[in-house]
């Protein structure tokens, strides 16, 4: 080995660990903290006075009072604001005058009924815990995975395949099957355009829509014909087995199930293999500078592979907690865009798992209430995505939220990602 | 950097690998058309088709023709261009040839699938017209974007909203063209958005195109479940009526197909050339594709790269916006959430299939419509192959282009690069 070329290994060393380990600036380490989640919590805050104004200037109520005179519409506009984010909250967290009440009076139906909208929330959280990990651990491998979508219907199509057709299994081995099985379904799915990445430089964000749409036919054909219910006219397939249900904790209303604790584990987990195995290092390090990582001898090609299927196999896993905790069977579009919401999330937690798990529980809590915001003050539930749409934005062009809220701070590189262009490099 | 190069120019100067590939590519699908096509066919059987769409009077008849006898016809011609193909070449011409082959093979599935039967040849081109509209207008959005080098995957989210607002200003205004005005302008502004984010903020070219999807699926299904179902006399606007144009409609066979269309069929032959024209043959073009490749060079030559790029975003909108119009103004004369059903992200795919220019991009959306309105007559035929898999082709069918099996497309070389100037 020349020297030369040695200084440069030496040099992309250092190069890596000074990019992996920069963090954010200040001094003291609430300095850093606040540097650190101010832009998100300033983003959420924005998204949701937007939204409010949006809720504001299509109202009836408003514009009636409008007639008479600004100051009224000014008054009128705060009150529909203030009806449809209680309803919003209360549909998502419960009202805690309810719960003091449940629990002194101790009747457990009443208990269960007060603690319902909360444990709904952390259900509904679930399956972006999932997507938003699979979005950023590409994000962290510099991969911009916008599959998330067909990638969670081929992990339901898979587990749900086991789950009705093997019959006799102890539910003890027949869910971690069955969850397998989705992983693995997942994992194909996303293997496909890693690897074409890595081989012919495909582009991946490209190669991800397709294979989304592909994924989509696939199940509209397998649903009316291979997998079709018998003796069902509509495209959805069998029930699954009892032994493959996740087990639900508590009685009816409440639909919480165990897929909550596997989603916090295995957050848990793809923080441990990003941040405190050599392979998260390495695919880190390609995420961040492929060009050093290269001089360091990482393999680019079996770290891109290896992410876009462990991606994927953690967006299967999103459509199989869907399937096995919730629907029990299969129907067409049962995904109500989890995959797209999950880009979204991915950034907002800054591609930290602990961050993805706190933006998806945002997320949950907010299309929770949404629904109570849609019977009580007539908002359609689409509200959230255009919040969502919003605090993306401002996530996305923190500039934005700096000149708003007149923020001086570091310029830095606190993008996790960028995407280099249609060809890759 | 340097290995991918590398990899790139083996694909792409790799001819006698390359050579192989499509004698064996061609011979397949001779093969193919035997096996799966000829063997099923009864011996005397004939197929008919129908060369006069339906609804119009005309002398024409039927072209019917022996089904055996042209399937093998198609599958010899096929099999031996593949011959020719390893063992001498066609050199330049393999692409050509390649179109040639894949149009015999689907000429046979075609001929097939209505053998013994009668089939409405003229009613299927018309419907594959009507249906490569949106993909071709959106992909031309697509060709605007990208061709000044920034990345445009908000065709969808642009189309759907304009699709909504001129429903709506379309049904208040009663009228047609102040509808659609403002679903071009709705574009616009969306390209606008697209503009800013990724040209002056520098956010990257992905996020901010993801952004505007999921912002316009929120807004519009807002406005729509919160004014336009309620009151459906805000979601009625009218369709744009067909134009007869005198004499060249009663041209037979393509005359009704193509002379017997509404505003958005002919505005689409008009943007194409004038596109064609205004990208490679005029200054204007010139500027805008220099600063797609090489923006720091065009910089460096006095072209404004910033502006040249909101220029082209802005007119990228407009045109996905004018697409947009089309569902509601051009087809079905109403507004239905999420309407688009991923018809952007086909035009994306029919932008790359098409190699980033104006008539390849038509090219490819004709191709995948006419998969798409296929895929509506099999069922008819009693063909008993799932539809599902046809609708999956233009996906397919883009991977594999975008993988450089069957050659690698022109991408223009700063495509998605934010620029910095110093």
């Amino acid at each position: 080995m020349s020297d030369k070329e040695n200084n440069n290994k030496q040099d992309a060393g250092k190069v890596l660990i000074e990019e992996l380990t920069a963090g954010p600036e200040g001094d003291s380490f609430w300095e850093r903290a606040w540097n650190s989640v101010s832009i998100p919590l300033l983003a959420i805050f924005s998204g949701l006075v937007l939204g409010s104004i949006l809720i504001a200037v299509t109202s009836e109520s408003v514009w009636t009072a409008w007639a008479q005179s600004p100051w009224e519409a000014i008054k009128a506009a705060f009150m529909e604001v203030r009806i449809a984010y209680g309803a919003l909250f209360s549909g998502s967290l419960g009202s805690p005058r309810e719960i003091i009440s449940a629990i002194q009076e101790g009747d457990p139906d009443q208990i269960r009924r007060a603690f319902n909208p909360i444990l709904e929330s952390l259900t509904a959280s679930t399956p972006f815990i999932f997507a938003s990990l699979a979005v950023a651990l590409g994000f962290r491998s510099g991969l911009f995975n916008i599959g998330a979508e067909g990638q969670l219907f081929v992990g339901a199509i898979f587990s749900v395949f086991v789950g009705y057709s093997l019959v006799g299994l102890p539910a003890i081995i027949h869910i971690p099957l069955a969850l397998l099985a989705g992983a693995l379904g997942g994992a194909i799915w996303g293997f496909i355009p890693g690897w074409l990445k890595a081989k012919t430089g495909g582009h991946e964000v490209i190669n991800t829509i397709m294979m989304n749409y592909i994924a989509f036919r696939l199940s509209d054909w397998l649903l009316s014909g291979p997998m079709q219910r018998p003796e069902s006219f509509n495209p959805v397939s069998p029930t699954i087995m009892d032994s493959a249900k996740l087990p639900k904790l508590f009685g009816p209303p409440i639909r919480f199930h165990i897929g909550f604790f596997i989603a916090l584990g295995v957050a848990w987990l793809v923080w441990w293999l990003l941040f405190r195995t050599r392979w998260g290092f390495d695919l880190r390090s390609v995420g961040s500078n492929p060009h050093a990582a290269r001089y360091a001898g990482m393999s680019i090609v079996g770290s891109t592979v290896a992410a876009m299927s462990i991606s994927g196999a953690l967006a299967g896993l999103a459509g199989t907690n869907e399937v096995l905790g919730l629907n029990h069977f299969l129907a067409m579009a049962f995904s109500s865009g989890y995959g797209f919401d999950s880009i979204a999330l991915a950034l907002l937690g800054k591609s930290h798992p602990l961050g993805v798990v706190l933006a998806s529980l945002l997320f949950g809590t907010l299309r929770t209430g949404a629904l109570r915001m849609q019977v009580t003050a007539q908002i359609p539930i689409d509200i959230i995505t255009v919040i969502q749409a919003f605090i993306l934005v401002f996530i996305a062009a923190p500039a934005i939220i700096r000149t708003i809220f007149r923020i001086r701070g570091a310029e830095g590189p606190e993008e996790a990602i960028t995407i280099r262009g249609w060809g890759g490099e | 950097m340097a290995s991918t190069v590398i990899e790139r120019k083996e694909i792409e100067l790799a001819s006698p690998t390359r050579q192989r590939v499509m004698g064996i590519v061609f011979l397949l699908l001779g093969a193919a058309i035997w096996f799966f096509f000829s063997r099923g066919v009864e011996a005397g059987a004939t197929t008919t088709f129908d060369l006069v769409p339906g609804g119009f009077q005309s002398d024409l008849a039927d072209w019917t023709l022996p089904a055996l006898a042209t399937l093998n016809i198609l599958a010899f011609v096929s099999a031996f261009f593949g011959g020719v193909q390893l063992v001498r070449g066609f050199g330049k011409r393999t692409n050509a040839i390649l179109g040639l082959v894949a149009g015999f093979f689907i000429f046979g599935f075609l001929v097939w699938a209505a053998a013994g039967k009668s089939m409405n040849l003229a009613g299927l081109l018309n419907t594959t017209l009507s249906k490569a509209v949106p993909l071709t207008l959106g992909a031309l959005s697509g060709v605007l974007c990208e061709r000044a080098g920034v990345v445009n995957i908000a065709i969808e989210g642009m189309m759907l909203a304009a699709a909504m607002v001129g429903a709506l200003v379309g049904s208040v205004s009663g009228s047609l063209w102040v509808g659609l005005l403002s679903a071009v302008l709705t574009g616009m502004l969306l390209g606008l958005v697209h503009a800013v984010l990724s040209i002056k903020y520098k956010t990257d070219q992905i996020i901010s195109g993801t952004v505007i999807n999921i912002f316009a699926v929120g807004i519009t299904s807002f406005l729509s479940s919160k004014f336009m179902q309620p009151n459906q006399a805000l979601n009625d606007p009218g369709v744009f009526r067909p134009i007869e144009i005198p004499l060249l409609s009663k041209i037979p066979i393509l005359g009704p197909i193509l002379f017997n269309n509404n505003l958005f069929i002919y505005a689409m032959f008009i943007f194409l050339v004038v596109l064609h024209v205004g990208l490679f043959y005029t200054r204007w073009g010139l500027r805008l594709r220099s600063v797609g490749e090489h923006p720091k060079a065009a910089d460096t030559l006095g072209i404004n790269v910033f502006n040249t790029r909101y220029m082209a975003v802005l007119l990228g909108g407009a045109m996905a916006g004018f697409a947009g119009g089309y569902f509601t103004l051009g087809s079905v004369g109403r507004f239905d959430e999420v309407m688009t059903a991923g018809r952007g992200f086909i035009a994306l795919a029919a932008m790359i299939f098409g190699n980033w220019t104006p008539f390849g991009s038509f090219g490819a959306g004709l191709l995948f419509g006419f998969a798409d309105s296929l895929a509506g007559k099999l069922a008819i035929l009693g063909v008993r192959i799932p539809s599902e898999f046809l609708l999956m082709a233009p996906y397919v069918a883009t991977m594999i282009v975008l993988a450089g099996v069957v050659g690698r497309g022109q991408m223009p070389a700063a495509d998605g690069v934010p620029y910095e100037k110093e």
